[in-house]
């Protein structure tokens, strides 16, 4: 990654305009043309040092419902129980943490109703109670990392 | 949602913080505007054009209604998501209080403006094993900046602080990313 990457990433972490040249206004700012700026995203994204290049949906806003969870699982257990867990596809993703609570997974369903089915079937079927931690409010998702 | 869900720091914060509004209605044309661009945007130097001829109207459309969809919190932001674990930023911690519900929301908004927090939110406590009210994600290239950091949060909410942890991520165990099915080819509502 070069001092041009780090522009890149800085500036695009800010979000971009919607207009129909989008990448010339953008490199206009960085003082580069616009094909090195698109080449140059999509270098950051296969060489995966961006996740994600373009519009970040809210994914409540478009419907359907997430929640976070964490179980408390000995150590012995946690491949047993992360293979069951893992197994639902309502379950996005799944980070094990260092805590007496080191199972946290996040459910994504469309209905609402889902969560609650699914983690009791979670339950069930680990033996372990699920803690659910559905985000009661937001303040504030984004990240401005200075690369 | 921890990666996809990323947002932009500026004046939409207040809107999109405010989960109490019912979400917009999309119809059928917004959410082919999603589908055809949860994959990324198309690099390509008039990107809303290649997305224009997807879904089947002109460049203009599409550009007033992802402008909407900006607007109304549909679209946090059109930009770039860095994957911070590969940029260096390998200690990312979760770090979790408890503080009093009543200044939850007051003093969430300060932790939520610290320049490291990615993530801020206020989730239920499951007392008695778990009295913490206010989540903050930090991010930082290693254990002990991160733990910096949040020394740097304690200081912020002073006594308002009655208990807090940090909780690293040692492990991915799935990581599957959000896809947005069409609804209506499901047949679903």
């Amino acid at each position: 990654m070069d001092d041009l990457d780090r522009r890149i990433i800085n500036l695009l972490q800010g979000g971009m305009a919607v207009s129909e040249r989008p990448y010339a206004e953008a490199a206009g700012r960085l003082g580069i043309d616009e094909q090195t700026l698109i080449d140059r995203i999509g270098s950051l994204l296969e060489r995966g040092l961006l996740s994600r290049f373009g519009p970040l949906y809210q994914a409540e806003r478009l419907g359907g419902a997430f929640s976070l969870v964490a179980m408390q699982v000995p150590g012995e257990e946690v491949e047993r129980v992360a293979e069951i867990v893992n197994g639902f596809d309502e379950v996005a993703h799944n980070y094990l943490r260092d805590h007496r609570f080191n199972i946290w997974y996040v459910l994504a369903v469309d209905d609402p109703a889902e969560i609650a089915r699914v983690n009791a079937e979670i339950e069930r079927r680990t033996g372990h109670r699920t803690y659910d931690m559905p985000k009661l409010e937001e303040f504030y998702v984004g990240l401005r990392l200075a690369v | 949602m921890w990666d996809s869900a990323l947002r932009y720091d500026g004046p939409m914060t207040d809107a999109a913080s405010d989960t109490s509004d019912a979400p917009p209605r999309l119809d059928a044309l917004d959410r082919a505007i999603v589908l055809a661009t949860q994959g990324g945007l198309p690099l390509d130097p008039r990107p809303w054009e290649r997305v224009a001829e997807q879904v089947g109207v002109d460049a203009a459309e599409v550009m007033e209604r992802v402008r909407r969809m900006l607007e109304n919190g549909c679209i946090r932001r059109i930009g770039a998501v860095p994957n911070h674990y590969a940029l260096g930023y390998r200690a990312n911690g979760m770090t979790v209080w408890d503080v009093p519900d009543e200044r939850v929301r007051e003093l969430g908004g300060k932790v939520g403006r610290l320049p490291f927090v990615s993530h801020c939110y206020h989730r239920p406590r499951h007392l008695p094993e778990w009295p913490y009210n206010l989540f903050a994600m930090v991010h930082a290239r290693t254990r002990d900046e991160a733990l910096r950091l949040v020394e740097e949060i304690a200081r912020l909410l002073g006594d308002a602080d009655r208990g807090h942890q940090v909780l690293f991520s040692t492990r991915i165990l799935k990581k599957s990313g959000l896809r947005f099915r069409d609804r209506d080819r499901d047949g679903r509502a």
